[in-house]
Formats: C-alpha cells, sequence, structure tokens
C-alpha cells in the first residue's frame, strides 16, 4: 500500500471530501446515539434546533464561537509555519489575567483608550509567553510540543496561585475569583439583554486581518514557505527562525484575545473554569478550516453550534451532551483523512 | 519533623512509589512508541479510556486482572487508530495525537454517563491490595515502599525490566530502535517499518492504557472525570528527561513523583507560607530544562 499524489485534484474532490468527513462523523454518532436508545434523526434535530433553531439559540452558539475564533486562529497562524502551538490554553488564561489585573480599576481611563490599552497589553504577555517556546526551539532545538503543552499547565496553577492570593476578590466568600472589571473595561453587548458581545466583531475583524497577512503580505508568504519546507526557505534568503519568532509573537497574541473577550465581554471576572478547553478545541476549530482564517470563522461557529446544541439536546433527549466532545473529535480525525485523499490516492500494490 | 526528616520517613517513600507507578506505565508506553518513531500525543486520553474501562470490568463483576486486560485492550485500539491515521497514512503526529485524546476522553466520558446515568457520587469496587513480600519488605525505609505495595506497582517495575531487556537485548528491540533512528534502513533489510511502528504504537498504548488503571484500580478505587490530570503529559516529559533510556525514564518518574509526595508534605510544615502552586510548578520545569531533540 501506498500514497501517490493527485496532479491536479479538481475542485469538486477538493469539497466532496470534507463533506463527506462531516457525513461520516454524524454516521458514527448515529451509532453512539442509537447505543443510547434514542433516535438519531431527533437527537440531530434537537441539537440543531438549540444551535439555530431560535434568534436566542444562534446569538448564544456565536457567543460560544468567539473565543474558539481566537483560538483557531491562534493555530491556524502558527501551524502554517509548522510551530506546534499546544498552548493557546495558557495564553488564554495569560491574556485574561492581564484584563483583570489592568481592567479592575487600576488604569482610571475612559472606555475607548482602557480597551484598546488592555488589549495591546494582553496581546503582549500571550506573544511572550509563546516566544520562550519559540527560543527554545529555534535557538536549541527544543521540542515546542511538549513546551507549550506543559505551560498550559504551569500557566494554570499560576492562575490558581493568582486567585488564591493577589488577585482573590475580597467580595468572593472565599470562592478562588478575581474582582469583576470595571465599567470602562467591559465589551458592550451587541443585542441588548443577550449575552453576544463585541468580542464576536473584534474576532471577526482579527480573522479578516490574519487573512490580509496571510495571504498578502510578505510576512504571511515567509510563513507559509517556512511551513512548507524550512529547507528551501532558507535557501531562498527567508531567515527561518526570525519568521518562526514573528509566527509566535502574532500566535500567541491572538490567542490571548481570547481570554481577554471572555473575562471583558462575557464573564466579568476571572475564575479558573474560564476556559473548558478552548485552546485545544482552537485545534479542531484550525483543522477543521483547513488552516484558513475565514475558515476559521466558519468552522468556530460549527463547533460551537454542536457544543450549545448538545447541551439544549441533553436536557431533553436524556443523551448525555459529551456527545458534542465525541463529535468534535471525529469530526477532526475524519478531517485530517479527508484532506489527505483530497492529495493524495491510496495504491495497492 | 523539619523538612530534611521527610526524606528519612518510610511513609513518604510508599507515597512516592505510589504516584511514580502509573507514570512508570505511562512513561514506558511512550518511550516504546517514541523510540519507533512516533510521537504518541494521545497518551492523556488512553489513560483516561484504561482507568474507566478497568475499573468497569471491575465494577460490573470482572476480576482485578481481568480489568488490568481490558484497561490494555482499549488502549491498544486507540494505538491502532493512532498508528494507521500516523503510519501509513502519514498524517500530522501532532494532530493526530491531539484528536485522539479529544477522542478518547469524550468518548470514556459518554460511555460513563450513559452506563451510570443516575449516579450522584463515583461508585467504589475493590481495588488491588498490598502484598508484603516476606523479609525484603522489614528493611527499613525502603522496604516499605519498594516491597509493600500492590501487584500492579510491581508490575510497573517488571515493566521497565523487560522494555529494556526487550529494546536492547532482542532482535525485535533492534528492529524497533533502527525504525525509529534510520527507516530507511529497516525497510532495506526487508523488514516492514509500517508493522513494527503499529505494534510498536499498540502496545506502547496499552501500556499507557494500564498506567490509567492504576489510578481507578490501586491508588483509589473510583473513576473521576479529569482524574488523569495532566499525567500523560508529564510522562511525554519524562521520556525526553530520561533520554529515551528505560532506566533513566525509570528514575525520571520516581524523582517527580517523590518531588510531588514531598511537597505535599512540606506544605503542611511551612503551613502555607509558599503557596502550593509553587511546589507543583517545580518538577514541571525541572524537566523542560532537559527537553533537547
Amino acid at each position: 500500500m501506498r500514497l501517490e499524489p493527485k496532479t491536479a485534484p479538481s475542485l469538486i474532490v477538493t469539497l466532496l471530501y470534507p463533506v463527506a468527513a462531516i457525513l461520516v462523523t454524524f454516521a458514527i454518532t448515529a451509532l453512539l446515539v442509537l447505543a443510547a436508545g434514542a433516535s438519531p434523526f431527533s437527537v440531530f434535530f434537537l441539537v440543531w434546533k438549540g444551535a439555530a433553531g431560535s434568534q436566542f439559540a444562534l446569538l448564544e452558539t456565536l457567543t460560544r464561537a468567539t473565543p474558539l475564533i481566537f483560538t483557531g486562529l491562534a493555530v491556524a497562524v502558527a501551524f502554517r509555519a509548522k510551530l506546534w502551538n499546544i498552548g493557546a490554553e495558557a495564553q488564554l488564561y495569560i491574556g485574561a489575567v492581564v484584563t483583570v489585573v489592568l481592567g479592575t480599576g487600576a488604569l482610571p481611563l475612559p472606555s475607548f483608550i482602557l480597551i484598546p490599552v488592555i488589549m495591546v497589553a494582553a496581546m503582549a504577555a500571550g506573544a511572550l509567553l509563546l516566544l520562550g517556546p519559540a527560543i527554545l526551539k529555534t535557538r536549541f532545538g527544543v521540542d515546542e510540543v511538549v513546551t507549550t503543552l506543559l505551560l498550559n499547565f504551569i500557566v494554570l496553577l499560576f492562575v490558581s496561585m493568582l486567585l488564591e492570593g493577589v488577585l482573590k476578590d475580597p467580595m468572593g466568600m472565599g470562592w478562588p475569583q478575581s474582582s469583576r472589571v470595571i465599567a470602562e473595561a467591559q465589551l458592550p453587548r451587541i443585542v441588548q439583554g443577550r449575552r453576544l458581545h463585541y468580542g464576536f466583531v473584534i474576532a471577526i475583524v482579527s480573522a479578516v486581518i490574519i487573512w490580509i497577512i496571510m495571504k498578502k503580505t510578505a510576512l504571511g508568504y515567509e510563513m507559509r514557505a517556512v511551513g512548507h519546507n524550512p529547507q528551501a526557505a532558507s535557501f531562498a534568503g527567508i531567515p527561518v527562525n526570525r519568521v518562526l519568532m514573528k509566527t509566535a509573537l502574532l500566535s500567541g497574541g491572538i490567542a490571548a484575545l481570547a481570554g481577554f473577550s471572555e473575562v471583558s465581554g462575557l464573564k466579568g471576572n476571572l475564575t479558573l473554569d474560564l476556559s473548558p478547553g478552548y485552546g485545544y478545541t482552537g485545534i479542531v476549530v484550525a483543522m477543521l478550516a483547513m488552516l484558513n482564517p475565514i475558515g476559521v470563522v466558519v468552522s468556530a461557529i460549527f463547533v460551537a453550534g454542536i457544543f450549545v446544541g448538545a447541551d439544549a439536546m441533553s436536557r431533553t433527549a436524556g443523551v448525555p451532551s459529551y456527545i458534542a466532545d465525541v463529535m468534535v473529535a471525529t469530526s477532526l480525525l475524519t478531517m485530517v483523512v479527508a484532506l489527505l485523499f483530497t492529495r493524495y490516492r491510496l495504491r495497492w500494490k | 519533623m523539619d523538612a530534611f526528616e521527610i526524606l528519612l520517613s518510610a511513609s513518604f517513600w510508599v507515597a512516592a512509589i505510589r504516584i511514580a507507578s502509573p507514570l512508570i506505565f505511562a512513561t514506558m508506553g511512550e518511550l516504546i512508541c517514541e523510540r519507533a518513531g512516533v510521537l504518541n500525543l494521545g497518551i492523556e486520553g488512553i489513560m483516561t479510556a484504561g482507568a474507566f474501562a478497568g475499573w468497569f470490568t471491575v465494577y460490573s463483576g470482572g476480576d482485578l486482572w481481568t480489568g488490568v486486560l481490558v484497561a490494555a485492550l482499549a488502549g491498544a485500539m486507540f494505538g491502532l487508530l493512532h498508528a494507521t491515521l500516523t503510519v501509513p497514512l502519514g498524517l500530522s503526529q501532532h494532530v493526530v495525537g491531539i484528536g485522539i485524546t479529544l477522542l478518547a476522553t469524550s468518548l470514556t466520558y459518554f460511555t460513563y454517563r450513559l452506563l451510570l446515568p443516575e449516579v450522584t457520587s463515583p461508585p467504589k469496587i475493590e481495588p488491588f491490595q498490598p502484598v508484603a513480600i516476606p523479609g525484603l519488605s522489614d528493611i527499613p525505609v525502603i522496604g516499605q515502599a519498594l516491597f509493600n505495595q500492590t501487584p500492579l506497582t510491581y508490575l510497573a517495575f517488571a515493566t521497565v525490566a523487560l522494555t529494556a531487556w526487550v529494546l536492547y537485548r532482542t532482535p525485535l528491540g533492534l528492529a524497533v530502535r533502527a525504525v525509529g533512528e534510520n527507516p530507511s534502513a529497516v525497510e532495506a533489510q526487508g523488514i516492514s517499518v509500517t508493522a513494527i511502528r503499529i505494534g510498536a504504537v499498540m502496545v506502547g498504548s496499552a501500556l499507557m492504557a494500564i498506567g490509567g488503571a492504576f489510578l481507578t484500580m490501586s491508588a483509589f478505587n473510583s473513576f473521576f472525570f479529569e482524574m488523569i490530570n495532566g499525567r500523560g503529559w508529564i510522562a511525554i516529559a519524562l521520556v525526553v528527561f530520561g533520554s529515551w533510556r528505560p532506566g533513566k525514564a525509570l528514575i525520571g518518574a520516581i524523582l517527580f513523583a517523590a518531588f510531588d509526595a514531598y511537597q505535599v508534605r512540606l506544605q503542611q510544615l511551612t503551613g502555607g507560607v509558599v503557596p502550593y502552586q509553587i511546589f507543583l510548578m517545580m518538577p514541571t520545569r525541572l524537566s523542560a530544562k532537559q527537553l533537547r531533540y
């Protein structure tokens, strides 16, 4: 058995395989729903209704998609240059810490200055956090998968330490949570009385900016070149290490915005369960989008819809809501296989 | 008791070896995979699946060793999935590994909720009990730690010896190491790189799953969500710490576990002056220092 590159994959094939991957995912999930003793069609309908069946559901899905767009973009940017940033979770929390530190009254500024200041500071913190592993990789050849992965735990413990120490809310009845950010540091809601906030708009704008950087600038070209073949890029005169550093700064910065937008737009304060693994789900989001920044928006909304819909479904249909996690993980694996077969065909010798 | 006396107490070393046991299984599993040239990031999820599979087998009436076997089989199945995607299909090991972790974890939680919908507190099983080895367990300090543990801990140490023996003393081990170092040379010898890698990942994943099962069947007696708690990732770091050698990795696992056991006791001693998170962070950084590929 061997893989043979396809010379020119047709447009139909390029679209057909990802669609097939989603269908296979639904088929596998349907089996699990049957095992749970429910009807797959009614369960999928309930998921759809819970995710997009009403204005409330749709806005809730977009709210949940917001942090996923940021982490998905962070992963997409890094993976494009083959910088394996598994640490978006840590960068998210650092962004949230900065938001809380600056946003709880330390800077008495009007909203239109304070929010940009916090955003820049959060991005800088996230960027610096990923710069460490990037320097270790380019200088000493330390594997960034392991360093970024372990940093997730170190940062989470660090946050836990802050929440039980200097950042602890004196009015929090002893819970490990920070004080709430002041009104000037909060992102306004888009629709009155709903949870969707302007973090979503920032996420969309970020996606467009990243798309422009990746497609239209020299840096984007260099990042793609380094990702395709670092040796060839180096021979062509591209400073590979410097490009990897820039990639790390960009990726870490965007991931930190996820933490900023969750605290400033949605939760108002920092707790240890701020992110139910948005950093890791960001990897799925980026892969489903084939690392395309605009695609990240679509796939983040898709993934968020599955989570929000499954929550609503499990309340009525009695199928455990973990079915959403299974679906998302399965779709990641089927999608990478599908993408392989758009470029290669299998030959049985 | 002062900070130094802790190191001489038998209970400290008993705890250290107990904490080390799941790490030893997981580290050996990851080491075998990486020696064959496959980085298995599915480890965290595979350990979760093993922890549940083993525990549930016993909970539903199976015997303890059957539970270990079922856990190993569950691990091997996820290993087969990982290896199929990464070896013959050549997909990114990082992406597939994360995917396997997400899949194994979520499937486990889904199954747990499905099979035990109504439980509020996690049901308990009768776990492995410590078996004292006559004579040896009477040695002061280390006797209790090394020779009065559960059978799974003894199995962990046996696994290290067996892994080292197979890797360095048998033709199979030579093939595994060669597949990791220079696959083309192995292919030229007429040995199938694909078969060796798939086999290594399956065996390695089975060991990771037993490491998970240790937690539910020996260290504790029930299954909790999030109970693996990053032990898989620690194992990946320990493989690097041990420079891909079973003996060194074993020492790393025990050192790490000793650190873990020590910080709990030191916390009681310092009475919360130093945040406990500082102690938890230290060993992680320690191993990251060694992370040179």
